[in-house]
């Protein structure tokens, strides 16, 4: 029963499927995956943008949105209806284009960001046999194409013809490029361990049990280090604060997409969810079990539930801290990066050998989460001894 | 699957026409990628997943990215000088000599492809090579090539890092935009440089 309920969209993928002539089947079931990912996403995007401004709202002691419900009757749905009145606003307002700008580029980029952050879903799994393309290297496919959306960032920047578009848009390619090694390297612990690239294996790696217990690997020392570390680096990676530089508004008004409106700018807004929601996927799927359980006695629970549900928590952390923490500066950032991330990342990964070869015994416990807590201490205590920090003096304000 | 070789390859082969014959530099590093976007397609076509992501990590990821900023820090995006195909000017000798090597190169590639040994087998099947593979035999037989790569490319690395430590001690106020990232060391804020330079140069302002 639980089984069938589990297994519910493979199942009726097949049946639907199986209608059809055999010589239309691969494409008719390449075209029902597709149209799953493109309507199930978009979809919770439009719901989280809701229940992100409700959240920061809430932290910044006022309501949020709470108006938009059905028209032309007394239904509110406590304002669930905003994101319709938002799209339809980005559908029918007016789409400038600077005149000095490059029109093709300018009008290709955010068409550009939306293909390589809708192609990474194609490897996550969503739940129990539910991977759209199973390939073998499916790690790499999702860190391959992701590195098309700079592409994209630099057209968008360069086609405005706006210093603070292009300025906006040179800080962001800084920035996702100096995060993806820390992001990559921390993913590298998990795939020597598991010894496979394929994101099902690796999920497959962690649906065991001990005590009723799972095996995710964030319940390890080089796990929770390496899940730390990717959550930072993918945090900086989607361009959320506190690594929101690229659109830092009091300083450059809105970035790359300054000179973006109408529906354009909704894109790059969907392209930019999309892509946070495909890393914290890829996190899920690394470091929290995919689509396991945590408990045994859970699973019992549909896996695609559980990967829903792990995502969005993670997405409601980055709400939460986009309400909470300030931005850093430019040198804070790459200092974070190259200085501590990298490192650490590197460290871990000797860290996951260790482990690997230690066997089965209760020391390894102990000896890498003191490697990990030792290296942690020592580089930022020696990194925060040449920052000065002191009383902050305003030379014009005060 | 003949019908999606021909289309990536025309996609490939105009790219990679337009690269060349293009007057904006950014277009041109543009549709470079798109070309090295098509060649990934075809390696893909051919079941050759690791190096087709590969690819597109190394060329579209990185390759295209470095091409664009160069272009951006050092020179304007439109050039004044015609394109090389367009141009009336460029000597009928260089355009015969470029031709010629072209031809050589392509001779000497389609002759050792059509004289190896993989196509003398009739009906050879295409082994089943997993990423695991790759990785070991790159662990075991081919260990040297691959530290020797990243020898070279350590070295690469910190020569450009000493580029780069230079130009700070030289002076400070002239320190290239892209030095940026990698000589903000120093406690205070890195230098940047006055922003209308590098628009400038970016041909925007």
């Amino acid at each position: 029963m639980f089984d069938q309920i589990d297994q519910i969209f493979v199942t009726s993928l097949h049946r639907v499927v199986g209608f059809l002539p055999e010589a239309w089947r691969p494409l008719a079931s390449s075209i029902l995956c597709i149209g799953f990912i493109v309507s199930v996403f978009p979809g919770l995007f439009a719901i989280v943008t809701v229940l992100e401004r409700k959240g920061l709202g809430r932290i910044q002691n006022r309501y949020g949105p709470n108006r938009v419900g059905i028209p032309f009757t007394k239904i509110r749905l406590a304002g669930f209806g905003q994101f319709a009145a938002d799209g339809i606003k980005a559908l029918i307002k007016e789409d400038v284009v600077p005149r000095a700008a490059d029109k093709v580029v300018h009008f290709l980029a955010p068409v550009v960001l939306l293909i390589p952050v809708l192609l990474t879903y194609a490897v996550l799994p969503f739940g129990k046999n539910m991977t759209v393309a199973d390939y073998d290297a499916g790690l790499l496919f999702f860190l391959a194409v992701g590195g098309g959306v700079e592409l994209s960032v630099f057209m968008a920047g360069w086609s405005s013809r706006n210093k603070y578009s292009l300025l906006g848009a040179m800080r962001a390619i800084a920035q996702m490029l100096s995060y993806e090694i820390p992001l990559i390297l921390s993913a590298i612990s998990v795939v020597m361990i598991v010894g496979s690239l394929n994101l099902s294996e690796i999920v497959k790696h962690q649906d065991h049990y001990t005590f009723g217990i799972a095996h995710w690997h964030v319940f390890t020392p080089w796990g929770l280090a390496g899940f730390l570390l990717f959550f930072t680096a993918s945090l900086a990676e989607s361009n959320r604060t506190p690594f929101d530089l690229p659109e830092a508004e009091s300083e450059i008004i809105a970035g790359y997409f300054t000179e973006y409106s109408g529906f354009k700018f909704a894109l790059f807004f969907l392209g930019e969810y999309l892509g946070m929601f495909a890393i914290t996927g890829l996190g899920v799927t690394l470091f929290l079990g995919g689509w396991t359980a945590p408990f045994s006695c859970l699973t019992w629970v549909p896996s695609y539930v559980w990967f829903l549900a792990k995502m969005l928590s993670i997405v409601f952390i980055f709400i939460w801290i986009r309400g909470t923490l300030p931005r850093l500066r430019m040198d804070q950032l790459m200092n974070l990066a190259w200085k501590f991330m990298l490192p650490l990342a590197l460290l871990n990964i000797v860290v996951a050998a260790i482990w690997f070869y230690m066997g089965r015994d209760w020391p390894r416990w102990f000896i890498c989460s003191g490697i990990i807590v030792m290296a942690y201490l020592a580089l930022g205590r020696t990194l925060m001894k040449h920052q000065h920090l002191g009383k902050r003096i305003y030379r014009y304000a005060e | 699957m003949t019908l999606c070789l021909v289309i990536t390859a025309i996609v490939t082969l105009l790219a990679a026409v337009c690269a060349m014959s293009l007057r904006n530099l950014v277009h041109c590093a543009l549709t470079l990628a798109v070309s090295f976007s098509g060649i990934a397609a075809i390696y893909l076509q051919l079941d050759a997943e690791f190096v087709g992501f590969t690819e597109i990590l190394v060329y579209v990821g990185a390759v295209a990215i470095l091409v664009v900023m160069a272009i951006l820090l050092t020179r304007s995006g439109e050039t004044t000088q015609p394109s090389v195909l367009t141009s009336g000017r460029l000597d009928l000798i260089g355009k015969f000599a470029g031709i010629g090597v072209t031809a050589a190169i392509f001779t000497t590639l389609g002759w050792a492809i059509l004289s190896s040994s993989v196509l003398a087998k009739p009906g050879a099947v295409a082994p089943q090579v997993t990423v695991k593979d790759i990785g070991e035999v790159l662990m075991t037989r081919y260990v040297l090539p691959l530290e020797i790569v990243g020898l070279v490319l350590t070295a690469a690395m910190i020569g450009a890092v000493i580029i780069a430590y230079k130009e700070e001690a030289k002076s400070r106020s002239q320190v290239l935009p892209g030095a940026q990232t990698k000589t903000a060391t120093s406690n205070q804020p890195a230098v940047v440089p006055p922003a209308e330079n590098i628009l400038k140069k970016a041909g925007v302002a």
